[in-house]
């Protein structure tokens, strides 16, 4: 008999509410099931069972928010008996600042998110508006701009009436948007606290990675085609590949590399706030594989429903700015993982080749690493790897 | 297609894309990735929803063109090539 604990999504996560179960007792469950969806301060995650065996009983109710590691159901081992049902490995060493008192569960999983377009966010801000006194009038109850604006003119909103105020000595429950901020808030600062980064950049030209794109884009349906995106998330996998140093965990005071590139993949959220899972062995998806993994991660990161596997076994993360961002970005470390390579937009600068200055598209890449877990040669033999990787885009 | 279809198709690409956007508040002529948030993947997805109703398969190299609401109705309305 084992039980199935409430794992550790991401290294950042104490808590987590049991929204719902997708096994009952006596289902039997294989190695990689989806059997509970939880809900951690940043998002839903579908949380897949690590053993083979039968599940003997639900020990929490959904809705109930527990400590991680608290035992959720039993299960049986295949063979009667077994090791403890856990998580993935290498389960991320848990967040040593004392539990926050919980707060209340929340109420129900559609209520959590209210979507919100960005102008209407905005404009609620600026007015002091709190969106979760607004009725959505938008598709699927969206709050959009006008419902601001009505919110704001109207200080008594016709319909429906607003909820009476919480009495001032019961604070609300921190909002989805407050809890992210605070979950990624307690993950830096306890990675900028403990962990000794270093930072490297160079400036990778990026003339003959467009060319190849565009002449492999030209031939395909517009569905099949690559972002340049793509080429730095392989270019920064096969090289992590190459490069125990940068590729793994540091647990328990010691460097341990890890077998598979996982790469975490730093997404915005529309609303606010940023959610870094895991793109599975990205060192080894063709381009069009990585693609149609990377379309597939943002929309489920941006629509909720991401796999617990994910969120936990990310070996190197990259935050890959986009054609909107800054030039270059200095990240901060994911713990327990040992570096984080940062893209900044791709833009047209004078570039010296051959003695005469062009203007080329170039982009910065950065590396932030552990200093307990390598050293500054070997982060830059890393990043000019990534370079030479750009420079060869038909291998990646 | 004519420049109402084209706002017509571009408007329902974006409310799937961008299920958050509220399409009365886009300003035409200011780029559609930077009043509704919208990033690369945002944007390709919009061009492939667009792609699927209308058979206007984008060259990348044309993307500026549909930066914003205004020069993707025009670009729908005429594409280069004249279309499917």
């Amino acid at each position: 008999m084992a039980d199935f604990t409430m794992p550790a999504l991401g290294a950042d996560m104490e808590a987590g509410t049991l929204l719902e179960w997708r096994v009952k007792p006596g289902d039997a469950v294989r190695r990689g099931d989806i059997v509970a969806v939880v809900d951690t301060d940043k998002a839903e995650i579908e949380v897949e069972i690590f053993e083979d065996g039968v599940v003997e009983e639900l020990l929490v109710e959904e809705g109930t928010k527990v400590p991680v590691g608290t035992p959720l159901a039993r299960v049986r081992g295949a063979d009667g008996e077994g090791p403890p049902v856990q998580t993935p490995p290498p389960a991320p060493e848990h967040v040593a600042a004392p539990a926050p008192a919980s707060p209340p569960p929340s109420p129900s999983p559609s209520e959590h998110r209210p979507r919100v377009s960005p102008l209407a966010r905005r404009t609620a801000e600026r007015l002091g508006i709190d969106l979760a006194e607004i009725h959505g009038s938008g598709p699927g109850g969206a709050i959009t701009q006008a419902d601001v604006e009505r919110a704001a003119g109207a200080p008594a909103a016709p319909s429906p009436p607003p909820p009476p105020p919480p009495p001032p000595t019961e604070p609300a429950p921190p909002s989805r948007q407050d809890a992210m901020r605070g979950a990624i808030g307690a993950l830096m600062a306890r990675s900028k606290r403990e962990i000794p980064h270093y930072y490297l950049e160079t400036k990778i030209e990026m003339s003959r990675a467009l060319a190849w794109l565009e002449q492999h884009n030209a031939k395909l349906p517009v569905a099949e085609r690559l972002l340049p995106a793509v080429l730095l998330l392989k270019a920064v996998a096969t090289a992590a590949a190459e490069t125990p140093e940068m590729n793994g965990f540091w647990v328990d005071g010691e460097y341990r590399p890890a077998a598979e590139v996982h790469l975490g993949i730093a997404i915005s959220l529309h609303g606010g706030g940023l959610i870094a899972p895991a793109l599975h062995d990205a060192d080894r998806k063709s381009p069009g594989e990585l693609m149609a993994a990377l379309l597939d991660l943002v929309s489920r990161a941006r629509g909720g429903r991401l796999r617990s596997s994910e969120m936990s076994d990310s070996t190197i993360t990259v935050t890959n700015l986009g054609e909107r961002g800054a030039d270059l970005v200095h990240g901060v470390i994911y713990p327990p993982q040992v570096a984080l390579v940062g893209f900044g937009a791709i833009r047209e600068r004078p570039w010296v080749a051959e003695g005469m200055v062009g203007a080329r598209p170039v982009v910065t890449a950065t590396l932030a690493a552990d200093h307990r877990a390598s050293d500054g040669i070997e982060g830059s033999r890393f990043l000019a790897l990534v370079d030479r990787k750009l420079q060869s885009p038909e291998d990646l | 297609m004519n420049e109402e279809q084209a706002r017509e198709v571009l408007l329902q690409a974006l409310a799937e894309v961008a299920p958050e956007a509220d399409p009365g508040t886009i300003d035409p002529d200011v780029p559609l990735g930077e009043q509704l948030d919208l990033d690369s993947i945002d944007l390709f997805n919009l061009i492939v929803v667009v792609a699927e109703r209308t058979g206007v398969e984008v060259p990348d190299r044309d993307y500026p063109r549909l930066a914003t609401l205004k020069g993707a109705i025009a670009y729908l309305a005429e594409p280069p090539d004249g279309g499917p």
